[in-house]
């Protein structure tokens, strides 16, 4: 008897149809696989003499971007949910409209300027960015905290008080599970706005993957502008896509 | 068990609650009701400290409750309210299961107090126990609700309008459902509610209560019989008055052995009046059947007499 | 325990005021430099203090107002309290800017012509703080959001006069603008430039796209994981991405190169800005026209309007709320997003900044900054503006 498609592909493991995996797996390939695309790219671009980034190797500036947003990130995220945690207890409730205030004001900022910002405080290199990315991203987190927090049914922190819990076990047995999603949603917005932030802290003295970009853009080499471009593209979309990932499973309501 | 003495609560300089003086003793189906405003749910939320009384005093079990962890306090009183605030993220067992986990209570006892209360409120324990509250019906989450209030066995059982969201049915039945599960424990219940059917159905002691302060404190016939004054006898409403006290009689000292017609509608013997007159009405008749709990027709009773006192007893 | 009641004690403040004497200590408000080339050495608010007219004016001025702050830490249950934090908050930022550019003069007088008196991190934290005092004691007041809007702006104006009188030329910023002064003014426009051409057809094409795709859920289901794709893209990405395209296209039909359409410069930079800001716009129309009231329709129709005009009359007027709030996140997005577009060799304030960054002129940079981060503010304020008028008296 013919075997249905539907048989043909349960027959695939399910790691193999994941396509977060098969986006991993493209990142790493991308990264591995460009310093040896000379050919491809002298085809595509024959007025270049150096047709493939080589200051640096793909995989390591990729690491060194991944290390920046994931330092930064942790930072944010456990600075910014500790802080939205605070203003939304009895003994911080005082601070919470100024608080709100300049995580809003905040984020009509752009990024570009914290970054440049930090430069003449602390200098070139990867300190600024880290600044830099670190501050902007308490802002999403700390609103979404806030957020997350706050739309627990009144009802529910009224029981959960009522049948005698502590405030600590309201927080962490109560409030937390259920401001989870939109907590990951921050997290992810925060991220997500991170690794563009940190594509352009190249200029600022980070090596990450901006880095052929910005030598690309001022070298008027379109190729390494392209080989940037892709590997950090591509950096961010699976990020989504595992951002995704995660939301899916956090969401409490089955 | 319960005793508020001249307690008082302000918010924004108004007084909710202003020197209420009030006696709950143990085992009595208190019910607080009264116009909106009236500073009820206040009162009720003053006896857990989920708010806290700014003068009197208020004991629980002859001590001021300021005197309490206010932690252990609440573990040893139950609480359901309206919109029910089941957790959402954990299985209808878990909820269940809050204070008795509260409490260190050992699995094995825990899950036969589930099984028990979701018994009790006619709700199998196989199907209901891993059901999330998003998969209830709106009577069912209510179950649920006050099953969690009953879960470690508390001395005492607070209510706020507990019934008020659900529709007519599903609220005569967990009416009746409290009543039971009132007179086969024991407990001291507060009910706080607006509606005047619901407080004379359940309660042993009426508190009437308007502008935080009591109008009149008394059980159901009294408050039906001797209003203290206009303005509880236009809450219990006077239009319909003798309505509501037939509803607190039964129809059994009414019952003659005089047969009745072979063709006439028949109660049960266990019916209030209230019943007995509806009937009649329904029917066009004068005179109804009177079956007792084996279906057995035993007698008969007259429209005439119902509305007067009974002859005997 | 009894419930709080409002004692007038302001822990807010009370902490702002600990930070701002713990930055007026420990941060330097400027920096003296014999010389571009060497960072400056500190100067402390004290000294300035000292220094500047005679020590009684700036040293009373100082004593009131720590004597008016504790007042107000702990009277904050006084209105009038509020509105004196607000004056003495806008009355300190023009007290600051004045002294340090009076320092600045000083050092001009007295030391060569390439000294440069730049603003130190001091002077920065304060201006911030006092801002925050202002939007505490503004929020406290529990005035109206227009009436919000007015005294914050005002609260600048000392400040700006300060600046305008000449007070703070000497200082590094501003002889940096004084020399650039015409590049700034084209900066600016060329940056508005940028934001226009960008803003301008992501309106008009992505409204009726917004209509298309409330209509018909699979332009829906198509639209929005194409337009969520192109946000997640870092800009520099997708900028960079458009070039080689743009250039090939240009270097192909060159009617394009001569219209302006090439590799770098404005097209590569405004049709990604365009598709950035589509989202924003996209899904806040789309989501304006959902959460119309089905009964408000149906009470349209029921009254005999045709399907057109209950579109212009209802739809649009009531989706009008939310579509604002996504154009104003689309507007300051792309504000910011400009200054990255210098890269492609767009220009605009973002021109400014990078030279500076690549030069380590901190003061070119900051020329950059602060105006983009002033647009993406006054932006945001006159959309929220537009916002609270359209919602009437509730506002």
């Amino acid at each position: 008897m013919a075997e249905s498609a539907e048989d043909r592909a349960s027959r695939i493991p399910r790691v193999l149809r994941d396509r977060l995996v098969w986006a991993v797996a493209l990142l790493l390939f991308l990264a591995l696989w460009l310093p040896h695309s000379q050919g491809w790219f002298a085809a595509l671009f024959p007025e270049l003499d150096r047709p493939v980034y080589r200051q640096e190797p793909f995989i390591d500036l990729l690491w060194q971007h991944v290390w920046l947003v994931l330092v930064s990130s942790t930072f944010s995220v456990v600075v910014g949910i500790a802080a939205g945690v605070a203003v939304t207890r009895p003994a911080g409730r005082a601070f919470r409209p100024l608080v709100e205030a300049i995580v809003s004001m905040g984020q009509t900022f752009p990024p570009i300027a914290v970054l440049a910002v930090a430069v003449p405080v602390v200098g070139f290199g990867e300190l600024p960015a880290l600044i830099a990315l670190a501050l902007y991203g308490l802002l999403p987190v700390v609103q979404s905290t806030i957020a997350g927090l706050e739309s627990v049914p009144k009802p529910v922190n009224e029981s959960a008080q009522a049948m005698g819990m502590t405030p600590a076990q309201v927080l962490w047995g109560v409030q937390m599970p259920l401001a989870l999603p939109l907590w990951v949603a921050g997290i992810r917005t925060s991220v997500i706005i991170n690794i563009g932030t940190a594509a352009i802290a190249s200029t600022v003295g980070a090596k990450t993957l901006g880095s052929p970009i910005i030598v690309g853009l001022s070298g008027f080499n379109t190729a390494y502008v392209i080989q940037g471009a892709l590997l950090v593209g591509l950096l961010a979309v699976t990020t989504d896509m595992a951002f995704e990932r995660l939301a899916r499973w956090v969401a409490w309501q089955r | 068990m319960i005793e508020f003495q001249n307690t008082s609560k302000s918010y924004d300089g108004i007084k909710a609650v202003d020197g209420l003086s009030l006696t709950i003793a143990r085992g009595e189906f208190v019910v607080l009701i009264g116009p909106s405003g009236s500073g009820k749910t206040t009162a009720l939320q003053l006896i857990n400290r989920l708010l806290d009384h700014d003068s009197g005093r208020i004991l629980f079990e002859g001590k001021e409750i300021y005197s309490f962890n206010v932690r252990d306090l609440r573990r040893r009183m139950g609480y359901a309210i309206q919109s029910v605030g089941l957790f959402p993220h954990w299985t209808v067992e878990r909820n269940i299961a809050t204070v008795p986990q509260l409490l260190g209570w050992e699995r094995s006892r825990i899950d036969q107090r589930v099984t028990e209360l979701l018994t009790l409120f006619a709700m199998d324990p196989a199907i209901f126990r891993t059901r999330y509250p998003h998969q209830l019906s709106g009577g069912q989450q209510q179950r649920v609700g006050v099953a969690r209030a009953l879960a470690a066995d508390p001395a005492v059982l607070l209510m706020d309008e507990p019934f008020g969201a659900l529709d007519p049915v599903t609220r005569a039945a967990l009416q009746l459902e409290m009543k039971r599960v009132h007179e086969g424990s024991g407990k001291t219940i507060v009910l706080v509610t607006h509606d005047i059917d619901e407080a004379l159905l359940l309660a042993s002691k009426v508190v009437v209560l308007d502008r935080g302060r009591v109008v009149q404190v008394g059980s159901p016939l009294e408050l039906l019989s001797k209003p203290a004054n206009d303005f509880v006898a236009d809450f219990i409403g006077r239009a319909d008055r003798g309505i509501k006290l037939l509803s607190l009689r039964a129809v059994e000292p009414y019952v003659s052995s005089a047969p009745a017609a072979p063709d006439a509608p028949s109660i049960a013997i266990t019916a209030t009046v209230r019943e007995a007159v509806s009937c009649m009405a329904a029917a066009g008749v004068a005179v109804l059947g009177v079956r007792n709990s084996d279906g057995r027709v035993v007698g008969s009773v007259q429209a005439a007499d119902l509305v007067l006192p009974a002859r005997h007893g | 325990m009894r419930d709080g009641n409002d004692v007038g004690f302001n822990p807010v403040l009370a902490l702002i005021n600990v930070l701002g004497l713990g930055a007026a200590m420990a941060l330097p408000l400027l920096r003296v430099a014999p010389n571009r080339l060497v960072s400056g050495d500190p100067v402390y608010l004290a000294e300035l203090l000292q220094t500047s007219l005679g020590d009684l004016f700036p040293g009373g001025w100082v004593v009131f107002m720590v004597a008016a702050m504790a007042a107000a830490i702990f009277g904050s249950t006084r209105r009038w309290v509020h509105w004196g934090v607000v004056g003495i908050a806008a009355a300190w930022m023009a007290t600051l800017v004045w002294l340090a550019g009076y320092h600045a003069s000083a050092i001009a007088l007295t030391e060569s012509p390439l000294a440069r008196t730049a603003l130190g991190a001091g002077f920065w934290t304060l201006i911030a703080l006092s801002w925050l005092l202002c939007l505490d004691a503004v929020d406290r007041l529990q005035i109206g959001f227009l009436s919000r809007m007015v005294l914050l702006a005002s609260v600048v104006v000392p400040m700006a006069i300060v600046v305008g009188r000449g007070y703070g030329d000497e200082l590094s910023i501003m002889k940096e603008y004084a020399n650039r002064s015409d590049v700034f003014a084209s900066a600016v426009l060329r940056h508005l430039q940028i934001v226009a051409t960008a803003i301008v057809p992501t309106v008009l094409v992505g409204l009726p796209l917004a209509w298309a795709a409330y209509r018909h859920a699979r332009v829906r289901s198509l639209l929005f994981p194409f337009l969520n794709l192109v946000q997640t893209i870092p800009s520099i990405a997708l900028f960079g991405l458009f070039m080689a395209p743009l250039a090939w296209m240009a270097a192909s039909y060159p009617v394009l190169g001569r219209a302006g359409i090439r590799g770098v410069g404005l097209a590569p930079a405004v049709l990604a800005l365009f598709l950035y800001s589509l989202l924003p716009v996209v899904r806040s129309a789309v989501a304006g026209l959902q959460q119309v009231p089905g009964a408000v329709k149906t009470a349209a129709r029921g009254m005999g309007m045709g399907a057109v005009t209950i579109f212009w009359r209802v739809e649009v007027p009531l989706a009008l709320p939310v579509l604002l709030l996504g154009l104003r996140a689309a507007v300051v997005q792309t504000i910011g997003l400009a200054a990255v577009t210098a890269l492609v060799g767009a220009g605009g304030l973002g021109s400014l900044m990078f030279e500076g960054l690549f030069s380590g002129a901190n003061e070119l940079v900051l020329l950059g900054v602060v105006p983009i981060v002033v647009l993406a503010v006054l932006a945001d304020g006159v959309f929220k503006a537009l916002s609270a008028v359209l919602k009437g008296p509730a506002a």
